[in-house]
């Protein structure tokens, strides 16, 4: 399968980029890795008139503890952060979700920034970023700004982002002692989407008492869905096998799955539950380490 | 349409050309320079037979546009072994069953010389997880799970007697 004809161009800074955006309409995509836009090209769901490539601008792949945050650079790609140490000692997390997402040859390519500004319920990494209330750095032709991950979903493929503003940065507050998180996904097959996934983070006091939490879903509804009825139920409290269970039925009862070739609502609704108290008990137990 | 010009390295070789902003590395590789060896066993970036190295790492090479790869450095599996010989990845598919019908070899060991870099010395598991983005029809898997295994071992003896 071959895409529509576009036209390709390529830009060395983000200065380049906002402009040839600006320049080119809306007619022009970034791309970055390419592996969620490319093959929509090739089936001719996305037919854009230009590609501005922006995976060669220098300065926008790391990882990195700097002030009160974890700052990721949007170019970073899933294989640097399944593969990087302060993550996997820090925020295990990603380690959970990365090795959940796409495949390795993917991995290589599909990048942080590329996966939470396809905008994609189905995609994993939004739910890990709705967990850990992340903030989306942009730059756009105004300028720079910081959008609250809670301000970032509109819609299917519909984000905070306006045309010609580029992702570059997301920051996470950074991990906190007893503190811990943990994500899984049912999945048919190794690399698909989600069936359902479910992203927890919760941060205890010297008490075991619950300060923060945050549970984002993977797949489960058209944005990217933080079940918050869940989060008012735990924070303030000791987090017991009751609560746990509770928090298992909100999940279940408040995503909107659809019934589709990867399961029916009915079943989506049953597992959701379960992954939820799964992960809520792993998240536990990596935060009373 | 738009035409650009690219150069990079295939297989220790230096190629220009200029191509459409569309073209596919895959089609470049298969229909350009004419080595076949790259396969394409899917529309939807799914199945790995197309893989290749790009800068020493697997990419789908359906899934990237030869523009991009300008100034890079790409093998496929014409290039991992010199004339007449076997990498030991190929001797190990051949040694242990790994492939029936072949269609999706090239892929796996592409996919596997960048597994065993980054890992030279996988579980089992990490292997089935390692190859998990390349799909076979025939085998069953069990007997490339073995060609990777014997290829480390056979890799790790390398280099030992190279250090
Ligand atoms: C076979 C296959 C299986 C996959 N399975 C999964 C999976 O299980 N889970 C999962 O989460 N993902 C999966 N993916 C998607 C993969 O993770 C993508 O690579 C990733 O979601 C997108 O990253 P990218 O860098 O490739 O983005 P691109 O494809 O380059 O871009 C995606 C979209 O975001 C925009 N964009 C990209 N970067 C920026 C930026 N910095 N600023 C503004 N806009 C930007 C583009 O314009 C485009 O609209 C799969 C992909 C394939 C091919
Ligand atoms: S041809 Fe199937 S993944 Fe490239
Ligand atoms: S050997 Fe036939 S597809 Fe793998």
């Amino acid at each position: 399968m071959i895409p529509a004809n576009f036209t390709y161009h390529k830009a060395t800074s983000l200065k380049e980029a906002i402009a040839l955006s600006e320049e080119l309409g809306e007619e022009a995509k970034y791309m970055s890795g390419g592996h969620s836009l490319l093959p929509m090209m090739k089936l001719r769901f996305a037919t854009p008139e230009h590609i501005i490539d922006i995976s060669k601008i220098d300065g926008l792949s790391y990882i990195k503890e700097e002030g009160d945050y974890l700052k990721i650079g949007a170019l970073t790609t899933q294989t640097e952060l399944e593969h990087n140490s302060l993550l996997k000692d820090k925020y295990p997390i990603f380690g959970d979700a990365i090795w959940l997402t796409a495949d390795p040859s993917v991995r290589n390519c599909g990048t942080i920034g590329g996966n939470i500004a396809h905008g994609d319920a189905a995609n994993d990494q939004p739910a890990l970023m709705l967990a850990l209330r992340a903030t989306i750095i942009a730059h756009g032709a105004d300028g720079e700004k910081s959008i609250p991950i809670d301000e970032f979903f509109h819609g299917f493929y519909m984000t905070a982002l306006e045309p010609g503003d580029i992702l570059t940065e997301i920051q996470i507050p950074k991990s906190k002692k007893n503190s811990g998180g943990a994500y899984h996904k049912v999945e048919r097959k190794v690399g698909d989407y989600a069936t359902a996934g479910v992203a927890v983070h919760l941060e205890l006091d010297d008490d075991g008492v619950c300060q923060e939490i945050g549970i984002g879903l993977t797949n489960v509804s058209a944005v990217p869905m933080r079940l918050e009825r869940g989060e008012e139920l735990l924070r303030g409290k000791v987090i017991t096998d009751d609560l746990i269970e509770q928090v298992g039925v909100f999940a279940s009862e408040d995503a909107e799955p659809e019934s589709d070739l990867r399961g029916s609502e009915a079943y989506k609704r049953s597992i959701l539950k379960t992954i939820t108290k799964r992960m809520l008990n792993k998240a536990l137990e990596r935060a009373r380490q | 349409m738009a035409k650009h010009k690219v150069t990079m390295t295939i297989n220790g070789q230096s190629v220009t050309a200029e191509v459409d902003s569309r073209l596919l590395l895959v089609h470049f590789i298969r229909e350009n320079l004419d080595m076949t060896g790259t396969h394409i066993g899917c529309d939807t970036s799914s199945c790995g037979a197309c893989t290749i190295l790009i800068d020493g790492k697997s990419v789908k090479s359906c899934t990237y546009l030869t523009v991009r790869a300008d100034g890079a450095n790409i093998t496929t599996i014409e290039g991992i072994a010199a004339d007449g010989t076997n990498h030991p990845l190929q001797q190990a598919f051949h040694d242990q069953h790994g492939l029936h019908c072949g269609f999706c070899t090239p892929g796996m060991i592409m996919r596997s010389i960048d597994l065993l870099n980054t890992n030279p010395n996988p579980t089992e598991k990490e292997i089935r997880w390692g190859i998990s983005g390349n799909l076979c029809r025939c085998t069953g898997y069990n007997n490339i799970v073995k060609s990777v295994q014997q290829a480390a071992k056979e890799m790790a003896k390398e280099t030992k007697e190279t250090v």
